[in-house]
């Protein structure tokens, strides 16, 4: 399932003095099955896009068509169930979304929303709450018992429990220690190799360099740059200029550059890194 | 949400929005009381004139006001039909069982219709030029002759400009926690009585756990500040009447005289 953006604008509290623009023409193309990043600084309009992503948005001008359907501005608020389903949306510090009695309930709840019989929820939770990496124990436990990163892996299992067709996830690690993080940016890379679509907006370049397939590139409610990580990470004075970064391996890079290192392309991962520099150094072969 | 006109600030530096918070309230609260001196035409045109006067001053359209009409749009109307069919005397137009239309009761409908319409512009007025915390700040200074009968008026005034200051945070929240249940497929204000309660339970729980969660963080931050009572804190913010609000003062006095003189 594709997601397109139309020269697609929003604007926040349109006709008060407190309007402000969230998108302004935007057009853009989500395919199923890729790893999307958006990144941009603070204020940049991810989330406002992100939320046009299943419909709880719906844009001032120009036209969001999600799979087969298509949401203008008159697009009516009834029926848009069905793709709250297919777009899994894990927000912000989701784990304050909780609130059940028992992890079990809380992530059976949304599938039970979209008509899923309750013995299947609960072997669907069952299943999900095993994909987050949570023992099968916390299920009966309350989810207020948890630790702050274990009611995150609930929250995440809680969408996954809708077998979405696209996971949206809204800076799923903020807050999370070094070790939650890379646990949890590994459980996103197995779904995704899996062959779940993905969306994920993000401030650690290191992520989108080691995971994403596509980089959207959000700055003033403008889509400004749209590529590979390769591609997007070329310029780092163009990223400086719109306040964002390089991932730590292509800065080392750029460091080494400094110092007579040449670079084709400026190597994004660990192993790319290890690649170029391995032929430079002309050291002998260690295998 | 976002047409809920109570605490709707409108930032600006009109002459409105520069008088001392203690005049404004204490300004709109007489305004209220007085405006039920009116009791004829001429008293209603004085009294609406000068308000109309008055507003054009905070420099803030018109729709503010109109829209600040809309939550109460149904007591307006109710009272007003309450009037025009239940008051007798004058001139009968229209008799049908126990319900009348007469010459009084229509006279009587305008006139309450313009003293609620009038009562809301100016209470609008003062919620749109006055920042929640400086109203806080009002109330804690009007109350503080209370502290002589220890009533804990800095405590209070405390909690109030809390109570304000987390408003919009909640509201904040509440849209972030619909949005999220959404996302699992609630259907918020669709289906019957009782699945419309239910949807409230996966709203609620979550706020009310990071409302608590907020609170104990306050308390803990406000501690490590070396906040205790304070009756005797030196404040940021120091309210000081001015020459304008010697004006409105003088203004309310010309309304309450016009007032008086005018009314049968």
């Amino acid at each position: 399932m594709d997601i397109t953006f139309d020269h697609v604008s929003y604007t926040y509290q349109a006709g008060t003095p407190m309007a402000g623009i969230g998108l302004d023409d935007v057009s853009l193309r989500i395919r199923g099955g890729d790893y999307t990043a958006i990144i941009g600084h603070t204020g940049s309009g991810k989330s406002t896009l992100l939320q046009h992503l299943n419909a709880l948005l719906k844009p001032s001008a120009g036209t969001v068509t999600i799979g087969d359907r298509v949401i203008t501005s008159d697009t009516s608020n009834k029926n848009l169930k069905p793709l709250r389903q297919k777009v899994g949306m894990v927000f912000q510090f989701a784990e304050s979304q909780l609130f059940e009695s028992s992890v079990e309930r809380d992530v059976a709840f949304g599938p039970q929303n979209f008509g899923v019989p309750a013995a299947e929820a609960l072997a669907l939770a069952k299943k999900s709450v095993a994909q987050v990496g949570l023992p099968e124990t916390v299920l009966a436990k309350s989810p207020f018992d948890l630790s702050g990163g274990q009611m995150r892996r609930v929250a995440i299992a809680g969408v996954l429990a809708m077998q979405p067709e696209i996971l949206v996830l809204d800076e799923p690690t903020a807050g999370l220690d070094p070790a939650g993080r890379r646990d949890m940016m590994q459980l996103f890379a197995k779904l995704h190799a899996d062959g779940q679509t993905i969306v994920l907006v993000t401030h650690q370049m290191d992520d989108v360099a080691d995971y994403a397939d596509r980089v959207l590139v959000m700055d003033q409610g403008k889509l400004v740059k749209s590529g590979t990580p390769q591609d997007v990470f070329q310029d780092a004075d163009w990223l400086t200029a719109h306040q964002l970064g390089l991932p730590h391996t292509a800065s080392f890079a750029l460091k080494l550059q400094a110092r007579g290192f040449k670079f084709a392309h400026l190597p994004q991962t660990e192993g790319e890194l290890i690649a170029a520099l391995r032929t430079q150094l002309g050291g002998a072969d260690h295998e | 949400m976002n047409k809920m006109i109570l605490g709707r600030y409108i930032p600006g530096d009109s002459p409105i929005h520069r008088l001392d918070p203690r005049t404004k309230l204490l300004v709109t609260f007489y305004y209220i009381a007085i405006v039920f001196l009116a009791n004829n035409w001429q008293s209603y045109l004085f009294v609406g004139v000068v308000t109309l006067a008055i507003i054009p001053l905070a420099q803030v359209s018109w729709r503010f006001f109109i829209r600040g009409l809309m939550p109460i749009l149904f007591l307006i109307i109710f009272t007003v039909l309450l009037q025009v069919f239940f008051t007798t005397g004058g001139h009968v137009y229209w008799h049908w069982g126990w319900l009348t239309i007469s010459s009084l009761g229509l006279t009587n409908a305008v006139f309450i219709f313009l003293r609620l319409v009038l009562i809301i512009f100016m209470s609008t007025l003062l919620t749109l030029t006055t920042p929640s915390l400086s109203l806080a700040d009002a109330v804690e200074s009007l109350l503080k002759p209370l502290r002589t009968v220890h009533f804990p008026v800095t405590e209070v005034a405390l909690m109030l400009s809390i109570a304000l200051r987390f408003v919009p945070t909640l509201m904040d929240q509440t849209t972030k926690t619909m949005n999220a249940q959404r996302a699992r497929g609630v259907d918020f204000g669709s289906g019957g009585l009782i699945k419309q309660v239910k949807s409230i339970v996966p709203l609620f729980i979550p706020l009310f756990v990071s409302a608590f969660s907020m609170a104990d963080d306050l308390a803990t931050a406000m501690e490590a500040r070396g906040y205790n009572d304070g009756n005797h804190r030196t404040r940021y913010r120091v309210l000081r009447y001015g020459r304008g609000d010697v004006m409105a003062a003088g203004v309310m006095a010309v309304l309450t005289a016009g007032l008086v003189l005018l009314r049968k």
